[in-house]
């Protein structure tokens, strides 16, 4: 039980100042993809059948290999934004958020890297 | 986590169902959500056959009637009744609106009035809508100047006034505010579309010198950023206005001052 003012509860903590950038950025890399995705679906598209070595040919070029690098930046960055308010939104006991929040940002450094590593051997790989 | 299931103690029973006026052509039939908090029980749905050639039009004349005539236990707000008060605010035939300007033959088939959702009930229809109201006591909605008082009015020109169109009109009924499954979940620190409106009816205020400390006590991923443009309170407000827009209008300014 808690003698605590309704205004005293609502103004809580006061104002984090922040929200703006992280929104920004989730519409920019959301505007980003669009091409991103569409030139990275119709070149896979056209190299079916293809095998490893036309593959590695492919992305050896600086227009492909620095595209998919910037694809998986905007896709992990957009997708770990996304994540955090879906935690936000329905996770309510303090350090299961925390802790899901820390795991999604890891992981979303850790895949992309990973991703980027991928591309670098494809492009530079003997 | 969010919780999608009510607690055992609010999980709504089969209440009583009242006879038939006797003789009555039209029936309609009213499933009004019941609670009393004096009794321990769960919440209800009793069922109040209504006959309709002998009631007025409104949803809010048939509670009325319920109340004059059936069940004067039935609890509810109601003040106006021509839609200006916000009093008579229940979810009617699963949307949040006014009883009084609900015409009963805009619905098909059987009624359902329940208490407007997601809010802690006080008794039968009647929300607790304290946090709420701090909530928009929170935005401080009233004119803040730092520049002497001007002898006279103060002046705005008819664009300036004619920005806040759609925002004045408010009636602070919270249907929106209720009706968003952002302010459902985390209602504790967002302040809901009818806040925000209101918030953005004052940020747009010619004549308020206090924009930019506004937008400051906004900016907050809770405060503000809960909004995930469901357009619930939209598609609910019984006044037609545009909670959504409002909010959008605050994002846009939010980006603008970067």
């Amino acid at each position: 039980m808690s003698y605590r003012t309704p205004l005293g509860r609502v103004r809580g903590l006061g104002s984090a100042k922040e929200g703006t950038a992280h929104w920004w950025a989730q519409r920019l890399t959301a505007i980003a993809l669009v091409p991103l995705i569409l030139w990275f679906v119709i070149s896979i598209l056209s190299m079916v059948g293809a095998d490893h070595a036309a593959v590695k040919a492919w992305m050896a070029q600086p227009l492909p290999a620095v595209l998919t690098v910037l694809l998986i930046v905007a896709t992990f960055h957009h997708a770990q934004l996304g994540l955090q308010v879906v935690v936000e939104d329905y996770v309510h006991n303090e350090a299961a958020k925390l802790t899901l929040i820390i795991a999604i940002k890891f992981a979303a450094v850790a895949l992309a890297a990973l991703a980027v590593f991928a591309v670098l051997k494809l492009a530079f790989g003997g | 986590m969010a919780e999608f299931k009510l607690p055992k103690n609010s999980r709504v029973q089969k209440g009583k169902t009242w006879p038939a006026p006797e003789g009555a052509k039209r029936i309609k039939l009213f499933h009004v959500y019941r609670w009393n908090p004096d009794t321990g029980e769960n919440p209800r749905l009793d069922t109040f056959p209504i006959d309709l050639d002998d009631c007025g039009p409104m949803v809010l004349d048939a509670m009325i009637k319920i109340k004059n005539e059936i069940d004067t236990t039935l609890t509810f707000r109601r003040s106006c009744r021509e839609g200006v008060c916000g009093s008579c605010a229940f979810n009617i035939g699963g949307t949040n609106t006014l009883a009084c300007t609900a015409h009963i033959s805009d619905y098909k088939g059987d009624i359902a009035v329940y208490p407007l959702p997601h809010m802690p009930v006080v008794k039968d229809l009647v929300p607790d809508l304290n946090q709420a109201y701090a909530q928009l006591r929170e935005i401080e909605p009233w004119m803040k100047t730092d520049t002497a008082p001007p002898g006279r009015e103060r002046l705005q020109s008819p664009e300036d006034r004619a920005k806040l169109d759609g925002m004045w009109e408010c009636i602070l009924c919270f249907c929106c505010t209720t009706s968003c499954p952002s302010y459902w979940w985390n209602g504790d620190r967002y302040l809901g579309p009818a806040t925000l409106l209101q918030a953005h009816r004052w940020i747009a205020d010619s004549r308020d010198e206090a924009t930019g400390e506004r937008l400051d006590n906004l900016e907050d991923p809770f405060r503000l950023y809960r909004c995930h443009t469901i357009m619930n309170c939209t598609n609910t407000c019984p006044k037609g206005l545009n909670p959504a827009k409002a909010i959008a209008e605050t994002k846009k300014l939010m980006v603008a001052r970067k």
